[in-house]
C-alpha cells in the first residue's frame, strides 16, 4: 500500500478516525485521548506537508473516492465521483490549518480535564478544515462547511459556566448554518443548469446565466460571512472571545478556510466572468470596511481577547483587499503583472503570517487568563517580571501584526501597500493607517497587561507545555520575517500562480 | 424519578416496540435496494426509545447506561471510517467486496431484478453501522432531554 498516493484521502479520515474513537479511547485509558489526538494530528501534519511539497512543485494533485484507481478521475469523460484536488494554493491553507491545530491542541493539554469530547469536536474541526481546503466539488464544500460549524460550536461552548459562551455558539451557529444553506442553494443551482458540482468541471463550462449570477452572490455573501467580514463580522467578536484560547486559534484558521474558498470560487470559477469587477469591488469594500471599522471597535475593547477578535476582522480585510484588488484587473494583463499579481500574493502572504501571530496572540492571552482568572485588561498589570516568556511572545505576535519589520506581518503588509498603491493610493493610506491604530492599540494591550503595577502577586510562569507551542509559532514568525522572500518563492508564488491559472485547474480533471 | 405512564400504555408500548424494532432493521438491511438505509432506519428503531422514555418513564435508563450508548455511536462511525479506510488498496471508500462473491459481495444484476439482498459489498454494511450510529445518538439525545426534562 503506497501511503503517499492515498494521503489526500487519509489526510481527512485519519482526524476523523480518530475523534469517532474519542470515546472508546477515553474508557481504555484517562490519558488516551490526549496522546491519541496529538499523535493523530502529528500524522495528519505529515501527510499535509507531504502533499504540500508535491504541490508547491507545481503539481495537481487529484484523488478520486472509491474509484478503482486514485487517478481514475473522469472515467465517463466527466468527473461523476468525489473529487479531492489539491494544488498549490489548497496546499499553502491546509499546511497553515493542520500546523496551528498540531499546536493548539498540543497547548490545550494542559488546560482540558475530561478531554474525550474537547479533543473529539477539535479532531473533527481539523477534518472540515481540510476538507475544505482539499475538497473539489461544491457539495463537499457543503458537507464540510457544516461539519466544521457544529464542531466549532460545540468548542465555543465547552467552557459554559458563564452562559456567555452558549450566547456566542448559537450565534455562530445560526451565521454558519444560514452561510452553509447559501452554499447549498448555489450548489443547487449549477446543478440544475449544468449537471455537475465538480469546481474544476464547472469552470470550463459556465456560462454566467442570471442563475450563476445568483449563485456568485449567494457563495460571496455566505463565505464573506464565515470569514467574518465587517457587515456580517457579528459573530466574530462572541465566537473568538468566548471560546477557550487554543479554540479560538483554531476558529482563526477555520475562518482562513472560509477565505480559501470565496478565493477559489471567485478566481477559478468566476475570473473570466463579465461582471467580475463587481464582485472584485465588493470584495475591496468589505475589506476596507473590516480593515477599518475592525480595528477602532478593536481600540475601545477592554476584554482581551474580545479585543483581539475584531483584530482578527480587520486582518482579514487586508487580505480581501488584496484579492479584492487582483480581481479587479484580472482580465487586464498589463495591470495584472504590474501590481496584480503582487497585491494577491501579498493577500496569501498575509494569511500565513495572520495565521501565525493571531494564533500565538490568542495563545498568549489564554496563558493571562490562565494565571490571572479575568480577561478585562484593567484587572490586570505588572506580568512582565512574573511571565517573562509570555510576555516576549506576546511582544512578538503584536510587532508582527501591527506591521513593524523585521517580523512577518511586515512582509506581506508592504507588498500590499506597495501593490494597492499602485491601484488606488488612498486605499493604500487607508491600509497604513489601520496599521497604525493597531500598533496603537496593542501599545495599550501590553501595558495594561505587562507593565504597571502588579495586581496579583503569586503569579507564576505556564507551564512548558503551554510555553512550547508559542515558542514554535513565535521562532516561525521571526524567521518569516527574517526572510521573507524564500517563504515568497516557496509557498506564495506557487499559490498566487495556482489561483491564477484556471486552466491548470481545470484540466487536471477533465 | 419518572414512573411512567399507566399499565395500559405499557402493555401496548411493549407489544408495538417489536414490528418497530423489526420494520427499523428491515429499512436498514434494505438500504441499497428500497428507498431507506441506514439514517432513517436507526432513527425509526430510536423511536423505540421515545417509546420506552414515555411509557416507561426513566428507571429503566440507568440499566442501559449513557455510556454504554456513546460506545455504541462510537462503534458504529469506527465501523464506518474503517470500512472506508479497507478499500484503501485500490481507493479511499472503495467497494472491495463487490464481486467477491462472499458476504454481499455479488454484483448486481443488469435490467429489472426482485432485488437481491445480498449485493451491493460495502453499501449494506456501511448502512448498518450508520443504523448504529443513528440509533444510539438519536436515543442519547432523547434520554438527554427527557431527563433533564424531568429533573426541573
Amino acid at each position: 500500500m503506497n501511503l503517499l498516493a492515498h494521503a489526500p484521502a487519509l489526510a481527512i479520515a485519519i482526524p476523523l478516525l480518530a475523534a469517532f474513537a474519542m470515546p472508546i479511547a477515553s474508557r481504555v485509558c484517562k490519558r488516551l485521548p490526549k496522546a491519541l489526538s496529538v499523535a493523530a494530528l502529528a500524522f495528519t501534519e505529515l501527510l499535509v506537508l507531504s502533499l504540500a511539497a508535491q504541490a508547491f512543485s507545481g503539481k495537481t494533485i487529484t484523488y478520486a473516492l472509491g474509484a478503482v484507481s486514485p487517478d481514475n478521475v473522469a472515467a465517463a469523460g466527466f468527473p461523476v465521483r468525489i473529487i479531492l484536488e489539491i494544488d498549490a494554493l489548497s496546499a499553502l491553507f491546509a499546511i497553515a490549518s493542520a500546523t496551528i491545530a498540531l499546536l493548539a491542541i498540543i497547548y490545550s493539554i494542559k488546560f482540558v480535564k475530561d478531554g474525550s469530547k474537547f479533543f473529539a469536536a477539535a479532531l473533527l474541526m481539523v477534518a472540515g478544515m481540510l476538507g475544505m481546503v482539499f475538497t473539489g466539488d461544491i457539495f463537499s464544500l457543503f458537507v464540510f462547511i457544516e461539519l466544521l460549524t457544529i464542531s466549532s460550536a460545540a468548542l465555543i461552548a465547552f467552557y459554559s459556566g458563564r452562559g456567555q459562551p452558549y450566547e456566542a455558539a448559537f450565534k455562530y451557529l445560526v451565521v454558519s448554518s444560514i452561510a452553509a444553506l447559501m452554499i447549498l442553494l448555489s450548489a443547487g443551482l449549477f446543478y440544475g443548469q449544468y449537471n455537475l458540482l465538480n469546481l474544476a468541471a464547472l469552470a470550463g463550462v459556465l456560462k454566467f446565466t442570471f442563475l450563476d449570477k445568483i449563485a456568485l452572490v449567494l457563495l460571496t455573501a455566505a463565505l464573506a460571512m464565515k470569514c467574518g467580514a465587517i457587515p456580517l463580522h457579528m459573530w466574530v467578536s462572541d465566537a473568538y472571545g468566548e471560546a477557550p484560547a487554543s479554540v479560538s486559534a483554531m476558529l482563526v484558521v477555520a475562518s482562513q478556510a472560509s477565505l480559501y474558498a470565496l478565493f477559489r470560487i471567485s478566481f477559478i470559477l468566476f475570473g473570466k466572468a463579465p461582471l467580475i469587477e463587481t464582485i472584485a469591488w465588493a470584495l475591496i469594500v468589505f475589506g476596507v470596511l473590516s480593515m477599518f471599522v475592525g480595528v477602532s471597535m478593536a481600540i475601545m475593547q477592554k476584554d482581551i481577547k474580545r479585543l483581539m477578535a475584531y483584530h482578527a476582522v480587520s486582518q482579514t480585510g487586508y487580505m480581501l483587499l488584496g484579492a479584492g484588488v487582483c480581481l479587479a484587473v484580472i482580465n487586464n494583463p498589463a495591470a495584472l503583472t504590474a501590481f496584480g499579481i503582487k497585491a494577491i500574493e501579498g493577500s496569501l502572504f498575509h494569511v500565513i503570517n495572520h495565521t501565525l501571530y493571531k494564533s500565538l496572540l490568542f495563545l498568549t492571552a489564554g496563558a493571562v487568563i490562565y494565571r490571572l482568572g479575568t480577561r478585562n485588561l484593567n484587572e490586570m498589570g505588572g506580568l512582565a517580571k512574573k511571565m517573562p516568556w509570555t510576555a516576549a511572545f506576546f511582544v512578538i505576535g503584536a510587532l508582527a501584526i501591527a506591521g513593524l519589520p523585521p517580523f512577518n506581518g511586515f512582509a506581506s503588509k508592504f507588498l500590499l501597500y506597495e501593490s494597492v498603491f499602485l491601484f488606488s493610493p488612498i486605499l493604500s493610506a487607508i491600509a497604513m493607517l489601520v496599521s497604525i491604530m493597531t500598533l496603537a492599540s496593542f501599545v495599550k494591550v501590553f501595558y495594561a497587561v505587562f507593565l504597571g503595577n502588579e495586581v496579583k502577586t503569586n503569579v507564576k510562569e505556564v507551564p512548558l507545555i503551554v510555553l512550547a507551542p508559542m515558542a514554535l509559532i513565535a521562532i516561525a514568525i521571526i524567521l518569516f520575517g527574517l526572510f521573507p522572500e524564500i517563504v515568497l518563492e516557496a509557498i506564495v508564488k506557487p499559490a498566487a500562480g495556482a489561483l491564477l491559472n484556471q486552466t491548470a485547474y481545470t484540466g487536471s480533471v477533465l | 424519578m419518572n414512573k411512567g405512564l399507566s399499565p395500559i400504555v405499557k402493555n401496548v408500548a411493549a407489544v408495538a416496540l417489536v414490528p418497530i424494532t423489526v420494520f427499523g432493521l428491515y429499512v436498514i438491511a434494505h438500504g441499497h435496494l428500497t428507498p431507506g438505509g441506514g439514517f432513517p432506519g436507526g432513527a425509526i428503531i430510536a423511536t423505540m426509545t421515545a417509546l420506552l422514555l414515555i411509557s416507561f418513564g426513566t428507571s429503566w435508563v440507568k440499566a442501559i447506561g449513557k455510556e454504554r450508548l456513546s460506545m455504541a455511536e462510537s462503534l458504529g462511525l469506527v465501523g464506518f471510517v474503517g470500512l472506508a479506510i479497507m478499500g484503501i488498496g485500490k481507493s479511499f471508500f472503495n467497494n472491495f467486496l463487490v464481486g467477491q462473491g462472499l458476504f454481499f459481495g455479488n454484483a448486481v444484476a443488469f435490467g429489472p431484478n426482485p432485488g437481491w439482498l445480498g449485493t451491493a459489498g460495502l453499501i449494506p454494511l456501511m448502512n448498518m453501522a450508520v443504523g448504529l450510529e443513528v440509533f444510539a445518538a438519536i436515543s442519547l439525545i432523547a434520554i438527554t432531554m427527557f431527563t433533564a426534562e424531568v429533573s426541573k
